[in-house]
């Protein structure tokens, strides 16, 4: 029965003289996730709101969970089209809509009409006067409240005329590809892959770095990687994964420094690498999954001694979320089930029983003296031969 | 090169196998049932492998099912046995080492109210009769052993334990679970007091996704799935025509170098044991000589987890599997591994090296080769 959907969007509305660059990429990335559902649709953009339109016959569930993973869509709010036959129809054509959409009568409303075509007989107040009292005397259950009721009825009168008063939230945020892009630390865990999605929230468009330490990590957990890449990417669209591999390093560090200083070494090899392939790929942020004190490398102290060997900012959006709160998030968008896949990544492997919980800045420099010799060659070779997959998901 | 040694999770298909079964799609892919001659023709493609089968294991045709493979062979044997003979009692035996496919399907027959008691192995992985004899009640029913176990190679006393019950308590059924077992011995049913025996076609060179369940006119099945009434009911569904011509043939195949095929692999066995137990920190699991399986080899490997192993092997095209898969992970334990009393810290140490009768000499050497240069490079870096 919906042949259009209104678009509502929150934050954007705001906007000064950029609002049209917002606008525009909202309808670009409508468009592009539109592109997954059957159907023809055509999206556009009239007096300050986005209109889906509906050409053909449609999936109106799929739509629907289509358009919820677009960043920037407050609400979406499905759209009955009927013929202006007169206003006795067009009570009796309300009346058949309320009954369909809204089953659940008991429920406060208003009427909200919107004349856009001025040679229409009535006004918007008289419109609204006058549908009220029809509605209230065809359902009882339902009562008027024109500060705050539950439903809007709203009608918009055009060549034709638009009926909607369903709100189905979206996602929130801003579209994708408003704000530059960032390089996400892509691990096979539940953290990294909610941080990317809380980001690319934003507007940001994603890149990201894998750490890949063969025969130490298997080909699944990297096919795991790709895979969590590609559900991060139904919202955050196509991502560059750059696969490095890592077992190098990690084997000379594990060979020259202290054990219990390996994973923030590690860490900080691994920032260095993501950063030098985010400035190549123009990047001006790093994310990670970081969340202060879930595990040794991530205190304070750790962070701190971690961060100090990047110049770009790293955006660390979990940082005070607790694991349960993360979970949650990871549930809601997919990620779960393959994060929890048991594979081992390269954090994981020869990690020390009593790993320093707050190393020193000054000894952990000191240490990383005994790399000297190679690491460079090392993080060079790391970066020459890095693998890049483009991740976005298939569909159909 | 490439090295495949990984055997006992699954074969490569031999050529002729292939050919049989791409003609059957092709030209004979008439449903059995059916009434005109396509239906006849494919319905002769049946009849032939039943016949090879039959006469391979010195059976009658009729007690021959056909089905999935390892797995549903398995669980119709045990639910469809059980729940024939649920009037007479409610015990059931079996050991502590047998595959999911059995223990699973037993722990389903736990939740109707059957008992189970687990036979325990000796550090070879092997039960012994006089276990079995300790552990019968008047209301056992059923028991269950496998021939060949999976991870370690072991071979259980499956024929003595037959014409022992036969003789003493002939009204029990006796199950043995010879997925591993088939195909790398000699086995007749009747002569070893075998009453039910599953088969799977992918590990001897067939196809995936068909097997065989021998069962003895004698014994009452009841079906585990409803359908169309093929094969008499018990195992209803169109069957599956290309595969089961493809598992006759592997079986045709498998059988007719028998003889040599064994000597080989066991030798190839013991060379392979006796060079890698040179290093130290080996422990091979099950009998290194001629009392275990031919095709597998289980070695503990002091320092290297399991995966790490595999995964270094992989990439030098060595392709075997992990003794207990994820036990890293304590997402599984593996129950054999356990069952011999391995030690905690060799669990997630243990790989398993699985030949086939195509495994060559110069395989094996290169395979000793590339483990005698990475023992010592992995052992380097282990958790410190």
């Amino acid at each position: 029965m919906f042949k259009a959907f209104l678009i509502k969007y929150a934050e954007i509305g705001v906007k000064g003289k950029n609002r049209y660059l917002f606008e525009d990429a909202l309808v670009r990335q409508i468009r592009y996730a539109l592109k997954r559902c059957e159907g023809e649709f055509k999206v556009h953009k009239t007096q300050g709101r986005i209109y889906v339109e509906v050409l053909s016959d449609y999936d109106y569930e799929d739509t629907i969970t289509q358009l919820k993973t677009v960043f920037g869509i407050a609400g979406i709010c499905p759209v009955v089209h009927m013929e202006d036959e007169g206003f006795e129809q067009l009570s009796q054509d309300i009346l058949a809509y309320i009954e369909k959409v809204h089953p659940e009568k008991n429920m406060t409303f208003k009427v909200a009409a919107r004349r856009a075509r001025k040679n229409y007989p009535m006004e918007s107040m008289e419109i609204n006067g006058k549908l009220g009292g029809i509605i209230l005397d065809a359902f009882p259950e339902m009562n008027v409240d024109v500060h705050h009721p539950d439903i809007v009825i709203h009608i918009e009168i055009r060549e034709k005329i638009y009926i909607y008063s369903k709100v189905i939230p979206g996602p929130g945020g801003m579209p994708i590809g408003t704000a530059g892009s960032a390089m996400l630390l892509l691990s096979g865990g539940i953290d990294s892959p909610v941080a990317g999605y809380m980001i690319a929230k934003r507007g940001v468009s994603l890149e990201a770095t894998y750490f890949h330490a063969p025969p130490y990590t298997s080909e699944r957990a990297k096919e795991k990687v790709v895979d969590l890449a590609k559900l991060v990417s139904v919202y955050a669209g196509p991502i560059r994964l750059n696969i490095i591999n890592f077992t190098d390093i990690q084997m000379y560090i594990y060979e020259q420094c202290p054990h219990e200083e390996l994973t923030i070494i590690m860490r900080r090899y691994m920032m260095k690498i993501a950063e030098a392939v985010a400035i190549e790929s123009n990047c001006i942020g790093l994310i990670t999954g970081e969340s202060i004190a879930q595990v040794a490398s991530q205190t304070l102290q750790s962070l701190a001694v971690t961060n100090e060997v990047c110049t770009l900012p790293v955006y660390r959006p979990l940082i005070g979320f607790d694991k349960q709160e993360i979970v949650e998030i990871s549930q809601k968008i997919d990620t779960y089930e393959t994060s929890i896949l048991p594979f081992e990544d390269c954090c994981t492997i020869f990690v020390a029983k009593h790993p320093v919980t707050k190393p020193s800045l000054k000894m952990i420099k000191l240490h990383e003296k005994d790399l000297e010799e190679k690491i460079e060659t090392l993080v060079e070779t790391a970066l020459k031969t890095r693998e890049v997959l483009l991740c976005k998901k298939d569909y159909r | 090169m490439e090295v495949y040694l990984d055997n006992s999770a699954t074969t490569q298909c031999t050529k002729s196998v292939v050919e049989v079964m791409s003609k059957i799609m092709l030209e004979e892919y008439g449903n059995p049932s059916s009434l005109h001659c396509k239906g006849m023709n494919a319905e002769k493609q049946i009849k032939e492998a039943k016949r090879i089968i039959a006469s391979n294991l010195k059976v009658k045709e009729k007690e021959i099912l056909f089905t999935s493979g390892g797995t549903e062979s398995d669980n119709l044997a045990l639910i469809g046995a059980a729940h024939a003979a649920n009037r007479r009692g409610k015990h059931i035996i079996t050991t502590e080492v047998e595959h999911p496919a059995v223990l699973e399907a037993l722990e389903f027959l736990k939740t109707e109210g059957f008992e189970i008691s687990y036979l325990p192995v000796d550090r070879f992985g092997v039960v012994s009769l006089q276990t079995l004899q300790e552990n019968l009640r008047p209301d056992t029913i059923l028991v269950s052993v496998m021939h060949t176990n999976n991870e370690i190679g072991s071979i259980q006393p499956v024929a003595q334990m037959g014409i022992w019950l036969k003789e003493k308590r002939p009204e029990i059924l006796f199950h043995v679970d010879a997925v591993q077992g088939y195909g790398k011995a000699t086995i007749h049913p009747y002569k070893q007091g075998i009453d039910l025996m599953s088969v799977s076609g992918h590990k001897i060179h067939g196809p995936k996704g068909v097997g065989f369940l021998y069962c003895n006119e004698r014994v009452r099945l009841l079906p585990i799935m409803f359908g169309g009434g093929q094969q008499k009911g018990i195992r209803p569904g169109t069957e599956n025509v290309p595969g089961i011509a493809g598992l006759g043939k592997a079986v045709e195949e498998i059988y007719k170098t028998l003889e040599e095929d064994l000597k080989r692999m066991y030798q190839l066995r013991e060379k392979f044991i006796d060079e890698l137990c040179k290093i130290d920190g080996i422990t091979v699991n099950g009998y290194p000589d001629e009392r275990n399986a031919p095709h597998i080899i289980s070695l503990s490997v002091a320092e290297i987890r399991s995966e790490v192993l595999l995964h270094a092997l992989e990439s030098e095209g060595i392709y075997i599997s992990s003794g207990s898969a994820c036990a890293s992970n304590h997402t599984t334990t593996s129950s054999t591994l356990k069952a011999i009393g391995m030690q905690k810290e060799l669990l997630d140490k243990t790989v398993r090296f699985s030949l086939s009768s195509k495994t060559t000499e110069e395989e094996m050497r290169y395979t000793i080769a590339k483990l005698y240069d990475m023992i010592p490079m992995l052992r380097k870096f282990t958790r410190r």
